[in-house]
């Protein structure tokens, strides 16, 4: 049973991080329908910009996640206007194909800066929790704890808020927004600015429980976006229930069945689920 | 003798001739290894550029080509040519299937699930160690076995060998683009629900697209693994098809002469810009994203363009001028009309 409880522990500490990932991309890909393949590079350069100000200017952890926050929430809004802004009346294949070449340059960028080696970050989190026979280090339990509460203040943002209504309006329907007089240009300026946030705390909070290096966004956005398509692309919802399904899939996986595989089992479930379920879990209507 | 066919002639004479000019060994081998990305690139163009659904696990399936060869040669000795001729099938099999469930999906969903079938065929190439070795590798693969006279034991012999399967991968390529398949696979990227009111079956062409692709795919993997006689999974790295993404885009996509273009001379850009090897993607990142926004035909798409806006407009001026005007779509409409194409 303890064991059990630790698997759901760990679960949660993933599927936290997911969600947030993947909270990022479905907003972008609801306001502008570009699945942003770039935004696992978003995700690095958050883990990057945090490791960089705590290692060479000494932040505090907070102040850090704070810094690269603003850095990454800055880089995604410039994305947005130099590569996604002048391609918005392009069809399907060359968004996709500009987001992969951003991926590709802050890769290689990051790796220039920083070199190809993995970094372990610090973290003034180091404690273990002893709780009823379950083990939670502390930093775990603070990425349940501000990734949950992170997701709550979005919600709140895009539902009490008349900013966030914008996006929830233009995500629901462009031609409408822009008939009420929304700006188009701001509300997909701001949408990119949150995900780069979302995508910079998680990878912040996940950071040193893992590693840092160039590569490190690749698992974590296939996975999202395997997320938002069992979650329905654009979903709010769906991409923090999906989050959880794949969180918990993964390490009861890695208890039950094999470590060794534990990150194809969130592929599979996607294989296994779009044979049935072409349209997703959620999604209503046809894509 | 149409001019689309001289041009061809014209490069195929100049690959004929090129180990006469290359100055070593080392420039064959270059240009036989762009040869081998070519086959796959010109293989990937018809599901991505011709058919329009945006593939991102070439890479993965060159792998399973690749490591066909290496895994029935080495580890149960079975004869080079025996092995390559499966490399294709084994693929293209894998290919069925992957299809069966991807295709299904309509646009970014479909590219989403592939860029995770990518992943996916990398991970248990990596993972699955007593078939594919793991990260060690496969080693001593054995080169392609003679064939009669023919002796594939010199640079230059295994570019001809090369050589040979990109003129013919081409040569099916142009009879498989010009044929009805071809224009539905076309008419499929235009618009498939008009595809499907012409009374072509949306699915059963996507799939015949996807299978013919990797198909090519895993020949070229099966070349790959003859010709480099060493594989890891890096072989399967998503970046591959970016790679290949990239010089399917510079030539032009959906066009039969971009791909090849485009796959012999960024490798030879990237030969001689030696310090790029490690951060080629600094400058091919911002590359691609410029290509999409101000050249998104690519060098030849364009060029056919131009050619086709110009002939019309000495034909029809007013009618020219309006069709001009209407937003360009991002597939190359140039290759939508009726006439034949380079």
């Amino acid at each position: 049973m303890d064991l059990f409880l630790q698997q759901v522990l760990n679960g949660l500490t993933l599927g936290g991080i997911y969600s947030l990932v993947a909270l990022g991309l479905t907003l972008v890909y609801g306001i502008l329908h570009v699945p942003n393949f770039a935004h696992g590079a978003f995700y690095m350069a958050g883990a990057f910009i945090s490791f960089h100000l705590m290692s060479k200017y000494g932040a505090n952890y907070w102040l850090a996640m704070a810094g690269s926050a603003v850095a990454v929430a800055a880089l995604a809004t410039l994305a947005e206007r130099l590569v996604f802004h002048p391609l918005r009346h392009a069809s399907g294949l060359h968004p996709m194909i500009a987001a992969i070449g951003m991926l590709l340059f802050l890769e290689a960028g990051a790796q220039a800066i920083w070199g190809a080696d993995f970094h372990r970050m610090q973290t003034p989190y180091t404690g273990i929790i002893d709780f009823a026979g379950v083990t939670a280090p502390v930093q775990r339990l603070l990425i349940i704890g501000a990734a949950f509460a992170l997701m709550v203040l979005l919600h709140l943002f895009l539902r009490r808020t008349v900013t966030g209504s914008t996006i929830v309006a233009m995500a629901q329907n462009r031609d409408g927004a822009s008939l009420v007089g929304i700006d188009a240009n701001r509300v997909a300026m701001m949408t990119f600015a949150i995900s780069g946030v979302l995508a910079a705390v998680a990878a912040t909070l996940y950071a040193p429980i893992n590693l840092v290096y160039p590569a490190m966004g690749h698992l974590v956005i296939t996975k999202a976006f395997v997320i938002i398509i069992l979650g329905g692309m654009g979903s709010v919802p769906g991409a923090i229930v999906g989050g959880l399904i794949i969180g918990f899939a993964e390490s009861f996986g890695a208890f039950y069945i094999s470590t060794d595989y534990k990150d194809i089992i969130a592929f599979a479930l996607l294989v296994l689920i779009l044979s049935f379920r072409p349209q997703g879990l959620f999604a209503k209507g046809a894509h | 003798m149409s001019r689309a066919t001289l041009g061809w002639l014209a490069l195929f004479v100049a690959g004929l001739a090129f180990p006469l000019m290359a100055g070593n060994d080392y420039h064959l081998t270059v240009m036989s290894t762009a040869y081998i990305y070519a086959i796959a690139t010109i293989g990937l163009n018809l599901i991505t550029g011709y058919t329009g659904q945006f593939n991102l696990a070439h890479a993965g399936f060159m792998a399973v080509g690749a490591y066909t060869v290496g895994i029935l040669t080495v580890d149960h000795q079975v004869p080079f040519w025996v092995a390559f001729a499966l490399s294709g099938f084994v693929t293209a099999a894998l290919g069925a299937a992957v299809g069966a469930v991807s295709l299904r999906l309509k646009g970014h969903y479909f590219s989403i699930f592939t860029l995770c079938v990518g992943y996916i065929m990398f991970l248990v190439i990596e993972k699955w160690e007593s078939l594919t070795h793991g990260t060690v590798g496969i080693i001593g693969i054995p080169g392609p076995s003679p064939i009669g006279p023919l002796v594939f034991d010199t640079p230059r012999a295994l570019y001809y060998l090369v050589f040979f399967f990109l003129v013919l991968g081409i040569f099916v390529m142009r009879r498989i683009v010009n044929s009805l398949m071809g224009r539905s696979f076309m008419a499929i990227r235009n618009s498939d629900a008009l595809a499907e009111a012409l009374g072509i079956r949306l699915m059963r062409t996507k799939l015949l697209a996807f299978v013919l692709s990797v198909f090519y795919a895993g020949l070229a993997g099966g070349l790959y693994a003859g010709f480099v006689r060493f594989l890891g999974p890096g072989v399967a790295a998503v970046e591959h098809t970016f790679d290949m993404t990239m010089y399917m885009l510079v030539g032009g996509l959906g066009t039969l002469l971009g791909p090849l273009l485009g796959s012999i001379s960024v490798p030879w850009i990237t030969q001689y810009l030696q310090f790029l090897q490690e951060y080629r993607f600094l400058v091919f990142g911002p590359i691609l994203v410029l290509l999409v926004i101000f050249v998104p035909h690519g060098i030849v798409g364009s060029w056919l363009g131009w050619r086709a806006r110009r002939a019309s407009q000495a034909a029809e001026p007013a009618a020219a001028a309006q069709r001009t005007t209407a937003p360009l779509k991002a597939v190359p409409s140039v290759s939508t009309g009726g006439q034949r194409h380079a």
